[in-house]
Order: C-alpha cells, then structure tokens, then sequence
C-alpha cells in the first residue's frame, strides 16, 4: 500500500510537469488552432537563458525567472510575427514542415549557445519545509503551486479580459473576428508569445528534476502532447488534468505491469488510443466542421 | 518535359549518365562509395515517405520506425534464420506493408497535425521499443546486431580498383533503387497516381468522384511503409550493422527534410534528397557539432518560403522559363 502511494504521489509530481507543458501546447492551439512541435525545444532554450543569467549574470533567481518568462514572450510573439505570419493561410503540411525546422534551429541553438554538457539547475524552493511530506519533495509542491497560479490566472485572463475574449473569438471564427476590429494576426501573435511563456515557467521547473540538456523535453513533451490530448486539446484545465492522469498512469504502469524501459511507448498507446476512441479527449468539446 | 528534345539526345544523354554511374565507384575511394550506397538507400526511403506525404498528403514524422522495422527484419532474417542477403529485402518490404497498413488504419481518423503527431510519438518510442528486454534474443539490445557484409559473387579489377563488398553493394543497391524508382512511376503516372493526389487536395471531392478514400489512403501508407522498410533492409546489409540508436526521431526528421528539399510529390526528388541528408551533414559537421541541425532547420523553413516544391520543382520552373525564352 505503501508502495502504491508512493508511486502514485511521484506520478502526480511528474503529472504537474507534463501538465504544464500540456497547457502550453493547449494555449497554442487555442489561439491557433496548430499543434506546436518545436514548444519543447523553445521551453529548454528558455531554460537555458534563465541559466545562464543565474550562473554567468550571478542575477538573483526570481529575477531572472520573471526576466525569462518576459524575454520567452517576446521571443514566441517575435517567432510567430517573422516566421509563421507568411504561413497562416498555408497547408497543415507546411505549418508542421516549419515547426519541425524550428525544432531543429532551437535545438541547435541551445546546443552551441550552451554547450551540451548536463547542468544542474537550481529550484528556487527551500529544501526543508514544514509542507513537504513523505511522498511531496518541496520542489513538487512548489511547482505545483505554481503550475496552479498560472492556471488561474490563465482563466481570468480569459474569461475576465476583452483582451482574453479577442483572442477566444480569433481563435474561434477569424474572418467575423477582424469584422468586429479584432486584430487577428496580432491575436495569433499573443497566443504564441504566451505559450512561450507558460513553456518557459514549465521548463524552469522540469530542469531541476531531469537536468539541463538540450534534449531534455523530448520525453517530457511527448508526454504533455498525451496529457493534452488525453484532457481534450482545447481545454486549459482539461489538459492538468490529462497531465496528471498520463503521470500516474505513467508510473503505474512503469512500476507494476510493463517495466520502466517502455515508458515512452505508454505515451504512444495513450496518444494513438485517445485520437482513434475519443478523438476530443475526456473534456474537449465536439467540433463539428462545415464542408 | 523531354518531348521537344530530339529523342536521340536523350538516349544519349542517359546512356552517358548510366555510363558515369557504372563507373563512378571506381573513380573514387571505397569510403566515398560507402557513403554514395548511403545516398542510394536515403532516396529509397524518402521514394517512400513521399508517396505518403507528398502525393497523399498524410504527414509522417515517424518514417524513421519503419526504416528501423525494415533493417531489423533483414538483420534478424540474416543472423538468426541465415536467410541470404538478397532475399530479405522482398520479406522486409511485406513485413513493413503489413506494418503500414495497420498504422494506416487508424491513421485514417487522424488529420493533418494529428497524424504528425501520433506519427512523431511512433518515432520516439522506437529505440525504447527495440531495446526492449522481452525480445533481447531476437534484436541483440541496446547492442544491436553486427552483420557480415556479403561478399561480391565474382572479382575483377577496374581502373586499378578490385570490386570490394561496399563496390559490390553499391551494384546492388543501384539495381534495387532503379526498381523501387520504376515501381513507384508506374504506380504514380496513372490512375492510382492520380487519385492519390485527388484524396490529398480535396478528399470531399474524390470520394464524390468515386474513390475509395479508406482503401486509397491506408494502401499508401502500406506501400510506403513498405518502400522505406526496403530502405531500411537495404540499410542493414550496406552498413553491416543495426542497433536501436541509429533509428532515433533523428532519422525521421531527416527523411522529412530530404522529402522536403528535394521536392515534395516528385519522384526524381528523392535523389536530391538523398544526397543532401548524406552529404550536407558533413560538411556542416566541420563548422559546429550542432550545426548540421541549425542547417537542417533553416533549410526547411527557406525552402517553404522559396521553393515549396523543393529542388525539383526549382528544376521544373527553370525549364519552364527557359522553353519559354527560347520559345519567344
């Protein structure tokens, strides 16, 4: 019994990260409407500069973790205004073409900007504190609450800003969108700059646990991709909640059926399983396309 | 295009060009015919990925699992049943088009990015799914399997040079090559061609004209598959050797990026691509570690904006203005 709790907290404390990263992929998706392959990448790159301006600048963490989440917004907001704005009207086969390319760029980039030796990264959470327990390092219940934060705060944004409902309503039926004045390809833009953000908050997080390399959210991102899909790829709370779910299960299924050498292929099953039974994942809506 | 040349230069042209290629392992070191068997077993396995992706318009990012398939099937074939080199090249194709086909199934709920992505997924897990300690017997681990290169069934020498294995297998794999090429024109040029092309454009409109969308788009992904797990066959006996790490997402990616520069939906492409995914990387190698990635991504990106159709299509709009220009 102990065991199985043990496994199932440590499940929930890897869930919170792919929770994060699944909300990343969320908020792209909902702003517009692509699956962003490189989010992975542009979240280690993130990481990279938050550690170097703790390590090389000698800045004070906080610091350098507000000035990276602003500097990933710029950047994200800066890719989608250079790169992707050509593409909006492009084919799906393009769009995933130039997300692999900068897959490949940022990946490259991090690896010749930093080197690829493993660094450590430092958590900006106490050791020792009151609130960890047996089964929550305070690591995890840290990120937890920051995961938690950024969730609320993603919800008010949303549902309380007119910024927030522009971008819902670009996101939802662009061309009546640009009829009410909404600029959509500046909501586009916004969408990417906070999903650059919220992958930076993820990877500032994920780096203690697993190291600082630049290959570091491969694992991590398929992962988020599972829990997105598994909580319906257009649901913020949806995609925690399928972040946790794939972490537990994840671990579950490493410690008692299937051994920890096949982890990623768990992530293959849920993704493939979720896309062919239950296409809109557990709390997605239904969408219905007009030919 | 050839139609206003006069048909005797274009058989002069290609006999210069058979005659060159024949030749052409002996004019150079036998690395560098290593590497040219490399290029030849890229262009197959892209041949493959771009009957899927560029005529069928399903994306893959996961090609890579079944060139991976492919050279495990041949190497198991070779070491444990003693299967001789050249006959598991037919059992690696049927394996991957069973394989294919079975992806395809499901892949036929999936659209656009969510293909890409349960693909990618597919490549990712691969290494793990070979590592795999249940069928360590079979696969070798994390170890992989060493193969013996074949040996030429007769020698001789040519400009100095003797025909050694890798000047053997470049022989060989020229010949398959030209019949994969063959096969996929033959498939491509009529009707099936066609209507591939009518379910990627617009498939409301080919099922209205009557094409069976599921059997259409899951037999692509059969012989694709199948195309690149010859590939990957082929592979395993240039090399000599398969282990889980040389089939990782890389390879996936790679074979997208040569599909891409080379010409999405152009048989020929595959060449180019094949080429420039074996040579590019090592000139880049020389600048950075990384940089063959950075070149890789910048490529990929610059030529969606540049030349969507990739070499090929550059080649085509060449032409075209050139004929043209002559034309007045």
């Amino acid at each position: 019994m102990e065991a199985l709790l043990f496994q199932i907290f440590s499940g929930l404390a890897n869930g919170i990260i792919y929770g994060s990263v699944a909300l990343a992929l969320v908020m792209i998706y909902q702003a517009t409407h692509h699956i962003n392959f490189a989010q992975g990448e542009m979240a280690t790159f993130s990481t990279f500069i938050a550690w170097a301006l703790i390590h090389e600048a000698g800045w004070s963490y906080w610091v350098a973790f507000f000035f990276t989440v602003a500097v990933s917004f710029t950047g994200g907001l800066l890719v989608q205004r250079i790169v992707l704005r050509p593409m909006e009207k492009a084919p799906v086969l393009t769009n995933v073409i130039v997300f692999i390319g900068l897959l490949l760029i940022f990946n490259a980039l991090s690896g010749m900007l930093f080197d690829h030796t493993i660094k450590a990264f430092e958590s900006p959470f106490p050791k020792e504190s009151a609130l960890a327990t047996r089964f929550f390092a305070a690591h995890q219940i840290g990120s937890a609450g920051v995961l938690m934060v950024m969730l609320f705060a993603l919800f008010a944004f949303f549902k309380y800003t007119s910024v927030g409902l522009a971008m819902r309503a670009a996101a939802q039926n662009p061309d009546s969108a640009k009829l009410v004045g909404i600029r959509v390809s500046w909501m586009l833009g916004l969408g990417w700059g906070l999903a650059a953000a919220i992958g930076a908050v993820a990877g500032m997080m994920v780096a203690p646990i697993v190291f600082l390399d630049p290959n570091m959210m491969a694992g991590i991102l398929l992962y988020g991709f599972a829990g997105a899909l598994l909580g319906g790829i257009d649901n913020p709370l949806g995609a925690v909640i399928g972040g946790l779910v794939v972490g537990v299960l994840e671990n579950l299924l490493g410690a008692y059926v299937i051994g920890t050498e096949l982890k990623l292929t768990v992530a293959l099953v849920l993704i493939v399983g979720t896309l062919t039974l239950r296409p809109n994942g557990l709390f997605g809506k239904k969408v219905v396309t007009r030919v | 295009m050839n139609s206003e040349i006069p048909r005797k230069w274009v058989w002069i042209g290609g006999l210069l060009l058979l005659a060159l290629l024949l030749m052409l392992p002996f004019l150079v070191k036998n690395y560098r015919v290593f590497q040219f068997n490399l290029v030849i077993v890229y262009a197959i396995a892209i041949l493959g990925l771009n009957i899927l992706t560029g005529f069928n318009g399903q994306i893959s990012l996961g090609h890579g699992a079944f060139y991976a398939f492919g050279a495990y099937a041949a190497a198991i074939l070779m070491d444990i049943l003693s299967v001789p080199y050249w006959a598991t090249l037919p059992s690696a194709f049927a394996f991957c088009f069973v394989f294919g086909f079975v992806v395809g199934f499901p892949a036929l709920r999936l659209a656009g990015h969510y293909l890409a992505l349960a693909t990618f997924a597919l490549a990712l897990a691969v290494p793990q799914l070979l590592k795999y300690k249940k069928i360590e017997a079979l696969t070798g681990g994390a170890q992989g399997i060493v193969l013996i290169k074949p040996e030429p069934p007769f020698s001789f020498h040519f400009l100095d040079q003797p025909l050694s294995a890798d000047r053997w297998l470049y022989f060989f794999s020229l010949a398959v090559a030209a019949l994969m090429f063959l096969l996929a024109w033959n498939l491509l040029r009529g009707r099936v061609g066609r209507a591939l092309i009518a379910v990627r454009d617009h498939p409301i409109a080919a099922t209205a004209m009557g094409i069976n969308l599921p059997v259409f788009k899951s037999m692509a992904f059969g012989v694709s598959a199948g195309i690149t797990g010859l590939a990957g066959a082929l592979s395993a006996i240039v090399v000599g050797f398969v282990s889980p790490d040389s089939f990782t997402v890389n390879l996936s990616i790679f074979l997208l990026v040569g599909a891409v520069v080379g010409g999405l939906a152009s048989i020929p492409g595959a060449i180019f691509g094949g080429i420039f995914i074996q040579f590019v990387p090592n000139i880049a190698d020389e600048i950075s570690k990384s940089a063959p990635a950075a070149i890789y991504g910048l490529f990929l990106i610059a030529f969606m904006y540049l030349l969507p159709l990739g070499v090929m299509g550059g080649v085509k709009a060449l032409w075209a203005r050139l004929r043209s220009l002559a034309a007045g």
